[in-house]
């Protein structure tokens, strides 16, 4: 099947995935419930036509990073949330609320991103000019930790720590209850970040013969990681400050990508964005379904999928990574 | 043409190269050769706009090369590393495409065209799908090869294209070097291996510690009186298989065991040859 057969299918698949997503729930609700009149038509227009619109933008911004930032590290297991960008971009968030500016959305989202391009300028140079897959790893596992610690600190100190607990439940990342506003928020951030993230796709190409081919070839390396981080800030500060962390998307899905549409970094662009919004829609309907009360949270739950998926590919990789 | 002009580079304290000046000619292959630490691939990265040299300066064109827009260089020079790292398994096609990235035109009807010709040439064709991991070494050498040669540079620069070969690929490497350089593009390369050097160049740069020693027509740079006070050996030119004369080495008088291996092994264990031969 040619390139755009199989990208045609996948988006087929995200089409379906965003139904599935409008009429899943603990009540299921007819597509023609959303027609005006229908006493559903709130559910359907308020509640989740703008949370499938927000699984779509967060998954399709977090499969399309995992797949420049992996392409980007020349590393299988980067992955934003695994790097510490979105725990720097939650610290952002958490210090937006911090010093009062709580009661913006667009506030926090600047700090989260603010947040997310330090982390990527920092693991550029904590991980250095070697850029081995164990260094950005290690670099990234100090820099959540730290991220952890400093939002932990944050919330210890703040004058009212109910408020902040409140912060902590967010940050562990869902889709629940978000509206039209978070999507307002979001989207053009992504769009943004992805848009700045496709100009440098064949730069990316490049770094698959390393950094000194990249050179030779005409890239110029600071500009394209600054580029980067600014793009990678768009989409995961942007994604983290009305979602919280969702971890694990950009992880898993060009690895189940580049086998199909081949491993070359802007050859997954396309399909890691696609791929990352069909997995967010079906994992954000599945909590939807899950039993018990109340529901269980996206960012729990892609955990829950990712780490074992991180684990798998650790015992795949260790050899080379040894 | 390619120069440098009083090329200096050192690293904490330590001069890595000194003074070095030299002009290299277009269509001619240039081996820059010298003892291990001599600084070979250092003024390689700075003959190809790698590393800015911290006194004097690199001209193409008798422009200085700094000044040209990295892309812009990168169509003029090609660089082919000692031993690049393929860190996705991408497509033979894919791989080669990386060429015209300075160009910005692989996705062109033009471009292809040039990828597809360059696959051809590299023979490569029947490899164009498959992934470049799966490729025995001659023929990722080859790839590499053609990678650069996509780009259509007017300087191939090769740093040690040979260190992962064996001997009929090293031949049919350099073969295809010489076919490149005559077609009217200036290849440079380090050369580790003298006698390759001896035969396949048509100029050498003699380097040691930092400094040019010799420069000019291989014959006369590569002489074996020279070599042998600056690699610690014993060097003579002999007959070769084909008639052609081969710098053959042994250990210089006493230190038996430390001489460079040029000549083909049985070669070796024969004997040394007479030093003042060639």
């Amino acid at each position: 099947m040619s390139r755009a057969g199989r990208l045609g299918l996948l988006a087929l698949g995200v089409a379906l995935a965003f139904l599935l997503a409008l009429i899943a729930g603990k009540v299921w609700v007819p597509l023609w419930g959303m027609a005006a009149g229908d006493p559903r038509a709130v559910i359907m227009m308020d509640l989740r036509l703008p949370r499938a619109c927000l699984a779509l933008v967060v998954g399709a911004g977090l499969g399309l990073s995992g797949a420049a930032l992996q392409g980007y590290t020349r590393n299988p297991l980067a992955d934003p949330a695994i790097l510490g960008i979105s725990a720097m971009a939650a610290l952002g968030a958490v210090g937006a609320i911090f010093i009062g500016l709580g009661g913006s959305t667009g506030a926090i989202a600047a700090f989260a991103m603010a947040g997310a391009a330090l982390a990527v300028l920092l693991l550029g140079a904590l991980a250095g000019r070697t850029a081995s897959a164990v260094a950005f790893v290690l670099a990234g596992t100090v820099l959540s930790s730290l991220a952890g610690a400093l939002t932990a600190l944050l919330i210890t100190l703040s004058p009212n720590p109910f408020a902040m607990s409140a912060l902590v439940t967010w940050i562990m990342g869902a889709l629940t209850d978000r509206g039209w506003a978070e999507l307002r928020i979001a989207a053009p951030l992504v769009a943004a970040g992805a848009l700045l993230l496709w100009t440098q796709r064949h730069a990316l190409d490049t770094l698959t013969l390393g950094e000194a081919v990249a050179r030779s070839l005409g890239v110029r390396l600071m500009r394209l990681q600054w580029v980067l981080a600014l793009g990678l800030a768009l989409i995961v500060g942007g994604s983290v400050a009305v979602t919280g962390v969702v971890g694990f998307v950009g992880l898993i899905v060009p690895h189940m990508l580049r086998p199909i549409f081949g491993a070359e970094p802007s050859r997954l662009l396309v399909p890691g964005a696609l791929g990352g919004a069909l997995l967010v829609l079906v994992a954000d309907s599945l909590v939807r379904l899950a039993p018990g009360a109340s529901e269980l949270r996206l960012g729990v739950a892609m955990a829950l999928i990712g780490a074992p998926f991180f684990f798998a590919l650790l015992l795949r990789y260790r050899r080379a990574l040894a | 043409m390619l120069a440098a002009e009083g090329l200096g580079v050192s690293i904490g304290g330590r001069t890595l190269l000194q003074g070095i000046g030299a002009r290299l000619a277009p269509g001619r292959v240039t081996a820059i050769v010298g003892p291990n630490g001599a600084g070979k691939s250092t003024l390689l990265a700075c003959l190809a706009g790698l590393r800015a040299p911290d006194a004097g300066q690199v001209l193409l064109d008798e422009a200085p090369l700094d000044r040209l827009a990295a892309r812009m260089r990168a169509r003029r020079i090609g660089y082919l590393p000692q031993e690049a790292p393929l860190h996705w398994n991408i497509a033979v096609r894919a791989l080669v495409a990386l060429g015209r990235f300075p160009h910005g035109d692989a996705a062109s009807a033009a471009g292809r065209a040039v990828i597809e010709r360059t696959l051809a040439q590299a023979d490569l064709a029947p490899f164009a799908d498959r992934l470049a991991g799966t490729l025995s070494g001659g023929e990722r050498a080859r790839a590499m090869l053609a990678r650069v040669l996509a780009g259509a540079p007017d300087w191939l620069l090769a740093d040690e294209p040979l260190a992962a070969l064996d001997i009929a690929h090293r031949h049919a490497l350099l073969a295809r070097l010489r076919g490149v350089a005559a077609q009217g593009v200036g290849v440079v390369i380090v050369l580790h291996d003298l006698a390759l050097a001896a035969r396949m160049a048509d100029d050498a740069l003699l380097l040691d510690r930092g400094r040019l020693i010799a420069a000019g027509p291989a014959g006369a740079v590569l002489a074996p009186e020279r070599l042998d006070a600056i690699f610690g050996a014993r060097f003579a030119y002999v007959d070769g298989p084909d008639g052609v004369p081969v710098l053959v080495s042994a250990p210089s008088t006493g230190e038996e065991g430390r001489g460079e291996a040029s000549a083909s092994p049985r070669r070796r264990r024969e004997g040394p040859g007479d030093p003042g031969g060639g």
